[in-house]
């Protein structure tokens, strides 16, 4: 800006000062004063939501973090360890194993429902249109709504040595590997993984199934023009418009899967040995019973870390490819 | 739509087998609860040949189901409401008023959705040992108001967000204030996003277990599931016993999603998609 036109403004500023100083002041302490009125308002609509936000989250984790610096037993003067506990989450074998147990459900918790969900939505959609789809519906979304305790008390019925599981593999002539599946070492944690597949299965498939309604049905007339039969018409056409809520499903159970603590807790108690054994589990047991505080709020960061790293990504996917 | 016989044939045939496995299970639940207590009823869902409903009542007794049910109730009655109120005035002014840090206050709030409960269950239980709530139905309440609010302001604001701004100016412009505004206008007009929330919180409460298992030590002041939890505990020994009493724990839930189906799977649904 030049000498020139600086001097310019400086005139017209001051003028037009001049012309209406102590109005234009008035006026702008009125409107200050409402907005400022209108603001403090506001936030009084916020504090409640807030204070006990603040009080009962993000206090307690701003704690854990701090736990986690500590070796402490929950009664006696916390001693400061630095980043020990960490190290020993990553290197110690038993806790290494619990954090892959939680991966490994992933695979139960997650892929399954959302594959098979996504085959049980089709199959609903092109041959169950009536009653029958009705019905199926409310029965599979029926685990979703009873506790997960319930969920894993039904099960452990169910697979124990006298269950049913078992009851029918006699049946069908498989007397030969009926076992009590919750308690063995090879079979424990695929029997908790199919608890979890049961649990989810009836969500991931209403959700998709929701998707699937809103796929222009000309999409599916155009492509049986061109002679597409269903596996065509589910690869080309089913599959990319359900972008977003393959993304959903994904982010719900994986946290479902990594978070799992109810089942766990009730169907095998982490064991036999350590084979069932997730973070959840782990950070309670160590907490309270172990009395290693330091150790199980490191556990904790690690998990609340974990989730969110994969949970972002797939958000970020999702929205990227479907907006 | 034409569908090939064949596809029809093994398409619904699928979808029965996995009708089954849902139900199987719940149904050899019931026939085991009707075996004799402490027996081992073995193999394939069979009607016993002597059915003990007196197994119902010993559950209900020994379980101190009423107890337990009321105060599950009592947990749920707390709660609800109270999230509701103070995350739909939180939505209303992150989402409509837009009230500067907004956007900030928002990104606080969404980051705590992901966070599992097990991630601060340690450090809540010795903040309430030191200001003395553990052990009451305060200790579950708090923190799982404090827990929804993520989900339930976002939830909110999600439909504040897109309530055109004429109908406040319009109020504005007869003299409204804010709070007229909130209570009179935006209220009556957010009673579906809010039913559905409310909805979602009353099942997440009453099946919520980690906070009720470590929080608070006596079984008749926890919700259903941490109940469930305590009595699985003392009678896992005696299956037909166990059943019959998870059975009746599950009654109440599965009465009410039978009633509202329609409005319940629409909310988990919903819950799920904006989670």
């Amino acid at each position: 800006m030049s000498a020139a036109d600086r001097s310019m403004t400086e005139t017209i500023l001051a003028g037009s000062d001049a012309q209406t100083d102590r109005q234009r002041r008035a006026r702008r302490t009125f409107r200050f004063r409402k907005v400022r009125r209108e603001t403090l308002l506001g936030w009084l609509f916020v504090v409640p939501a807030l204070a006990i936000y603040l009080a009962f989250v993000i206090l307690p984790l701003a704690i854990t973090v701090q736990y986690s610096l500590y070796r402490w037993d929950g009664f006696n003067t916390p001693v400061w360890v630095g980043p020990d506990n960490y190290v020993n989450v990553f290197t110690d074998p038993d806790l290494l194993n619990t954090i892959f147990n939680a991966f490994k459900l992933i695979f139960f918790f997650s892929l399954i429902p959302v594959t098979l969900g996504l085959v049980v939505a089709s199959i609903i959609r092109r041959t169950a249109t009536g009653g029958l789809g009705n019905v199926s519906r409310t029965v599979l979304f029926l685990p979703q709504v009873i506790p997960l305790v319930a969920a894993g008390i039904v099960w452990k019925v169910v697979l124990s040595l006298t269950g049913v599981a078992n009851g029918f593999l006699s049946v069908i002539g498989l007397d030969s590997i009926t076992r009590a599946w919750l308690g063995d070492f090879d079979w424990a944690l695929v029997a908790v993984g199919l608890i979890g597949t049961w649990v989810l299965l009836g969500l991931c498939t209403l959700l998709l199934l929701t998707g699937m309604t809103k796929i222009d049905p000309a999409l599916y007339e155009s492509a049986r023009i061109d002679g597409a039969g269903a596996v065509r018409e589910f690869l080309a056409i089913t599959l990319p418009s359900l972008k977003q809520e393959i993304a959903v499903c994904v982010t719900v159970t994986v946290i479902a899967a990594l978070r799992s603590f109810d089942i766990v807790y009730v169907a095998t108690g982490g064991g036999p040995g350590l084979s069932t054994m997730v973070p959840g589990l782990d950070i309670y047991l160590l907490a309270f019973q172990a009395r290693a505080v330091g150790v199980a709020s490191a556990l904790a960061v690690v998990l609340i870390v974990l989730i969110l790293v994969l949970i972002i990504p797939i958000q970020w996917l999702s929205r990227e490819n479907g907006e | 739509m034409k569908v090939a016989r064949l596809e029809l044939f093994t398409g619904r045939f699928v979808l029965i087998v996995l009708m089954a496995v849902t139900l199987v299970p719940f149904l050899s639940m019931f026939t085991t609860a009707l075996y004799p207590s402490e027996s081992y009823p073995q193999g394939l869902p069979n009607w016993p040949a002597d059915p003990q409903w007196g197994n119902f009542v010993e559950a209900f007794k020994i379980a101190n189901l009423s107890t337990m049910l009321s105060s599950s109730l009592l947990i749920v009655l707390l709660t609800v409401p109270i999230s509701l109120a103070i995350s739909t005035m939180a939505g209303f002014a992150i989402g409509h008023l837009r009230i500067p840090g907004a956007s900030l206050l928002l990104l606080l709030f969404v980051f705590g959705l992901t966070l599992p409960y097990e991630g601060i269950v340690t450090p809540l239980y010795f903040l309430e040992r030191q200001i003395g709530i553990l052990n009451g139905r305060l200790a579950i309440t708090l923190p799982l108001i404090a827990l929804y609010m993520p989900f339930a302001v976002y939830w909110m604001r999600a439909h504040f967000v897109n309530m055109p701004p004429e109908i406040s100016e319009a109020a504005r412009v007869d003299g409204a204030s804010t709070w007229d505004l909130f209570w009179r206008i935006h209220v009556p007009l957010a009673r579906a996003p809010i039913a559905s929330l409310g909805i979602l919180m009353s099942v997440w409460t009453w099946n919520q277990f980690v906070l009720a298992l470590v929080l608070v030590e006596d079984p008749n002041q926890r919700t259903a599931a941490g109940a469930l939890g305590a009595f699985q505990g003392h009678y896992a020994t005696d299956i037909p016993l166990l059943c019959a009493g998870s059975l009746e724990i599950l009654l109440p839930t599965l009465i009410v999603f039978i009633l509202f189906q329609r409005q319940v799977i629409a909310a988990l649904l919903q819950g799920s998609v904006k989670g």
